[in-house]
């Protein structure tokens, strides 16, 4: 598209500048209170710290246990582990079903897609006891495969609505050229639908990965090993019955935010990206 | 054979993965079986205290090593219920004495042995413990509140509660941030002191709860006065206020319990003292008093290590350690003082709370107690507001208080119910044999067979981890949850939601009331996460933009926070004295506003927050669809002369729909049950206006006498309520998601 005017060039800027600052000065307030020494929270219009340590951090990361294993890099791992896991079974599973529903006609179809959506509709208040009777029935209590279950599944339904409104914008042509060339399915399916659907997979698998990442009830619930939590358990472990320390607390959601905003930062190259290739017009 | 093959490649491409997948998952979570596990939710100094006397325990106890579990305050609960009838629960865990009659309902707990060094503690503490006759934990501290002063401002702590507000109104200046007296006057734990001190009680002589008293009244009044006439308290005091005033010496006094000791200030010189005495009364500020101790877990270990343990955490030298490195106020009576080594605010501050602890009131363990709390603040606040005289907000909240309690409904036969059901299920198989029978169908079936294929993992998955937890959770509905036992009593819970059984149509309780609430609350965000999110979205994807990915990042920063700490920030950002949004109306010339005291404007403030979490999310999604939008359209519509608002109405909007479509349903779905932001910013304030159907629920469950029925009765109504969204979606925005096509 053309080049815009200067004037229209300014006013774009100002405003996506007022909006970052009124997305960032809430989260200045977490770095404030991450900075600070003190466990306090405080309230005042400037959200500017008045001294800076990283002591919190500090105190976040070096934590051992009794017998001196290092039980933030391994809560670290878990995390990155069973979110890893998350995202990539959630890919594995919404890719094919959202394929299915997007092309194939079969009984059970329309059914199919509202049985998704319904599933997001369960209020969570019934749901942890008998999840809890279930794993333990599997053997997964205590068991990291147990929570990256638990989270694809959470994540599946919406991650296939996305990509089936995805795929179906994606034109039949193409794949009808492949079938006359002899493809398989599968290979239609792999080697051409899912590098098309690129930024639809990029945003199902950040929502995925964010899924398992930040829940701390469950894992709370379901872990009861000091060396299988995730660091969000942890980091709730600051929030006190009585009172809470704001310092760790805050440095904890600091950390625990920076892989998502960098994950984000690396794949918005194909998010943007994603149909360069090309032979997708129209 | 097509299929075969396919499911060949299937298979060879993710079982190697699954495998890998399998070994990493399953590695390293073997437990040693031997120890004793202890779960604890202890902090800081409290943890570190008691982690080193585990160390020692376990250099001298190779055979019963103790493993300390820390869990998180808010999944506790939860988790000691879940795991425990399993046999996955801990040895031990140390918890409040509050709970000590549900852990006995639900059969969480075993009676200890009562050993000989039982004696060395304090005697109210070990009756805190016990229940009829029998021992059921092992005290290890106490909590309650006393009065904290900044000697910088008060030489000596005040004898009377006439000599606290006379320096207190000397010292008070609300224009200028300054109180004589900091406390959370609008919570009713911190009100009891008030309460108990003015002749007040929450209990008639039969034990039934009663708040509507004369003496309550006065207390409420009190209290009134002191905020809104005398102004020496501040209005809207959070904890969060209480201790910033107290740290920038802005309060003379405090109300607060030991867990205030680690936030104040290195710079305030400050001293601790028992409550004063009401002139009035002539009676004592009487705070509740909460024993903390050890509880012996059921299905746990046998051999009376842990026990012994426990046993070992309060004799003298262990007891010693915890109150001079935990700085607990420990219940082990040989502890009469610090040693010198301990810095003096911590051995002041020791001996006034356990002179405390000998006028405070063992908080009662009945199941009614912790229905009081939540009616008790609901007149408490609805008084210092101003919007009720104390007499009058204590009748309602007596009546909101019989409502809570509902009486037990009638168990029902399961006969018709099993009977329904047993129809129900011959009328599925009916029509499912009907179906397979038809002439097309196994046609259709085979047709659909790559189909099936692609779609079974997820099937299966869904069915077996969200419909069956679903069906089981659901089927509570039909049950009444009274002390630890469920009774069948068919659909009863709902027949009294849905007629407003035990409170008015239009009692903020009402069902209907509450869906109204949701259904605006969910309307308005959505629209809101919707434009704004496809604003940014449109803005960021000019390409001349030089700065894009960099406001790209910082625009989703709201996502990428855990949302629990935004919000609090949130709820901090509209306080009524110092929070941001006030001070900000105040630079523009405007009155501040009481966010949390007015349906209207404590909506707005939840609104407001969730606004800010849920825009990134959209514009996220609307940003990866925009990708399929071939440009070279919008450039011919550019041509052909159209207006920028033309070119997004008629060209570039019904190409996002497909992709967005599925995003704003099921974000509407994930918004009528965003229980964290109503809880956390408005928590349902004024009285309930603002609480929504999922987390009235939750109150039914776990603030309400654990109703679980009730509340499980309410979630089933949320899922029938959502249906019908479906269903209604389907008919009127399916066609036009099909045109846009």
């Amino acid at each position: 598209m053309k080049k815009p005017s200067t004037f229209k060039y300014i006013m774009v800027n100002i405003a996506l500048v007022l909006a970052v600052i009124i997305t960032l000065y809430p989260v200045l307030w977490v770095f404030k209170m991450a900075l600070t020494p003190a466990q306090g929270f405080s309230l005042s219009l400037n959200p500017i710290p008045d001294t800076v340590s990283l002591v919190n951090f500090t105190d976040v990361i070096f934590n051992y246990d009794l017998q001196g294993r290092w039980l933030f890099g391994r809560q670290l791992l878990n995390s990155v582990i069973i979110s890893g896991a998350t995202t990539l079974l959630g890919i594995a599973f919404a890719t094919t079903a959202a394929y299915a529903f997007s092309r194939f006609e079969f009984p059970g179809k329309h059914g199919g897609m509202s049985m998704l959506l319904i599933t997001q509709m369960f209020p969570g208040v019934v749901m942890a006891i008998p999840l809890y009777i279930l794993l333990d029935t599997l053997g997964l209590i205590n068991s990291l495969m147990g929570m990256v279950l638990i989270y694809s599944t959470t994540a599946v339904p919406f991650c296939v609505w996305m990509l089936k409104g995805y795929f179906d914008t994606i034109p039949r042509e193409i794949e009808e050229a492949a079938i006359m060339d002899g493809a398989s399915q599968w290979l239609i399916f792999y080697k051409i639908m899912l590098p098309l659907a690129r930024p639809a997979i990029v945003v199902t698998a950040l929502f995925s990965f964010m899924t398992a990442w930040n829940e701390f009830i469950l894992a709370a619930t379901f872990l009861s090993d000091e060396t299988s939590l995730t660091l969000p358990v942890v980091l709730q472990r600051y929030v006190g019955d009585y009172s809470t320390e704001w310092g760790h607390f805050a440095a904890g959601a600091i950390i625990v935010s920076v892989p998502v905003m960098a994950l984000f930062f690396a794949l918005q190259k194909h998010l943007i990206g994603g149909l360069t290739a090309g032979g997708v017009k129209g | 054979m097509k299929s075969s093959a396919l499911l060949l490649q299937y298979v060879k491409r993710f079982v190697p993965a699954a495998i890998l997948a399998f070994c990493l998952l399953f590695s390293g979570l073997t437990k040693a079986s031997e120890s004793i596990t202890l779960w604890h939710s202890y902090r800081g100094d409290e943890a570190a205290a008691l982690v080193d006397l585990i160390r020692q325990w376990n250099e001298a106890h190779p055979e019963a090593q103790v493993e300390p579990l820390n869990i998180p305050f808010g999944a506790f609960g939860q988790k000691l219920s879940s795991a425990i009838p399993r046999g996955n629960g801990p040895d031990l865990f140390i918890a409040a004495h509050e709970r000590l009659g549900d852990y006995l309902r639900n059969q969480l707990i075993e009676p200890v042995p009562q050993k000989a060094n039982f004696d060395l503690l304090m005697p109210r503490c070990a009756d805190a413990m016990s229940s009829d006759g029998n021992v059921y934990g092992i005290p290890l501290a106490y909590k309650s509140l006393a009065l904290f002063y900044n000697k910088a401002l008060v030489s000596a702590p005040p004898a009377t509660f006439s000599e606290l507000l006379k320096h207190a109104k000397a010292f008070s200046n609300p224009s200028d941030g300054k109180f004589g007296l900091a406390y959370e006057a609008a919570s009713a734990y911190h009100h009891m002191p008030f309460l108990f001190g003015l002749g007040g009680s929450l209990f008639a002589p039969d034990e039934t709860p009663l708040l509507a008293t004369d003496a309550n009244a006065r207390s409420l009044a009190f209290v009134r006065d002191l905020v809104a006439h005398q102004h020496v308290v501040p209005e809207e005091s959070t904890g969060t206020l209480v201790t910033q005033l107290f740290n920038t010496g802005k309060a003379a006094y405090v109300i607060n319990g030991p867990w205030f000791l680690g936030e104040i200030s290195k710079d305030i010189d400050f001293a601790v003292a028992p409550l004063p005495v009401i002139d009035e009364t002539g009676k004592p500020m009487q705070p509740f008093l909460t024993v903390e101790g050890l509880f012996k877990a059921a299905n746990g270990r046998t051999d009376g290590m842990d026990v012994a343990f426990a046993y070992y955490l309060i004799d003298t030298p262990q007891a010693r350690h915890r109150a001079e490195k935990g700085h607990q106020n420990v219940a082990t009576l040989t502890i009469a003082g610090l040693s010198e080594t301990v810095a003096p605010v911590y051995r002041q501050s020791y001996a006034q709370f356990r002179k405390q602890a000998d006028t405070a009131i063992v908080t009662p363990t009945v199941a009614s107690m912790r229905m009081v709390w939540e009616p008790l603040a609901t007149a408490l606040r609805r008084v210092l507001r101003g919007a009720a005289e104390p007499e009058d907000a204590l009748k309602q909240s007596q009546t909101r208080l019989l409502a809570l309690m509902r009486p037990t409904p009638e168990p029902a036969s399961s006969i018709p119910y099993l009977i329904l059901l047993g129809g129900l299920l011959a009328l599925a198989i009916w029509w499912a044999r009907k179906a397979i029978k038809a002439p097309q169908f196994s046609q259709r079936l085979k047709k659909g067979k790559t189909a099936y294929i692609y779609v079974a993992p997820t099937a299966l998955a869904l069915t077996a981890l969200l419909f069956l937890p679903f069906v089981v959770g659901s089927a509570v509905s039909l049950f009444a949850h009274r002390g630890g036992e469920f009774t069948f009593v068919g659909l009863k819970n709902f027949w009294s939601i849905l007629t407003c059984a035990d409170y008015g149509f239009t009692d903020p309780l009402s069902f209907y009331v509450t869906l109204f609430v949701t259904v605006a609350w969910t309307a308005i965000n959505v629209v809101l996460h919707v434009g704004i999110g496809m604003a940014l979205a449109m803005l960021l994807r000019e390409p001349w933009l030089k700065l894009r990915s960099i406001y790209r990042v910082l625009l989703i920063v709201p996502w990428a926070v855990p949302n629990y700490i935004t919000a609090l920030i949130w709820k901090g950002m509209f306080n009524k004295q110092f929070g941001a949004i006030n001070a900000l109306l105040g630079l523009l010339g405007l009155e501040p506003v009481s966010w949390f005291s007015q349906f209207s404007t404590a909506f707005a403030a939840n609104i407001t927050t969730n606004t800010w979490l849920g825009f990134p999310f959209m514009m996220v999604v609307t940003l990866g669809a925009l990708q399929a939008i071939p440009k070279d359209l919008e450039e011919a519509a550019f041509v052909d002369g159209a207006t920028g608002w033309q070119r997004f109405r008629h060209v570039t909007l019904p190409l996002l729909k497909p992709a967005l479509l599925p995003a704003v349903i099921l974000g509407s779905v994930w918004t009528f049950n965003m229980f964290n932001i109503i809880y956390l910013v408005s928590g349902g304030e004024p009285d309930g206006a603002t609480e929504i159907l999922i987390s009235e629920s939750y109150k039914w469950a776990f603030e309400r006498n654990e109703q679980y029925g009730y509340a499980a009765a309410y979630a089933v109504l949320i899922f029938i309520v959502l249906l019908l969204f479906n269903a209604f979606n389907k008919r009127v925005l399916s066609p036009a998601a099909e045109e846009a096509k």
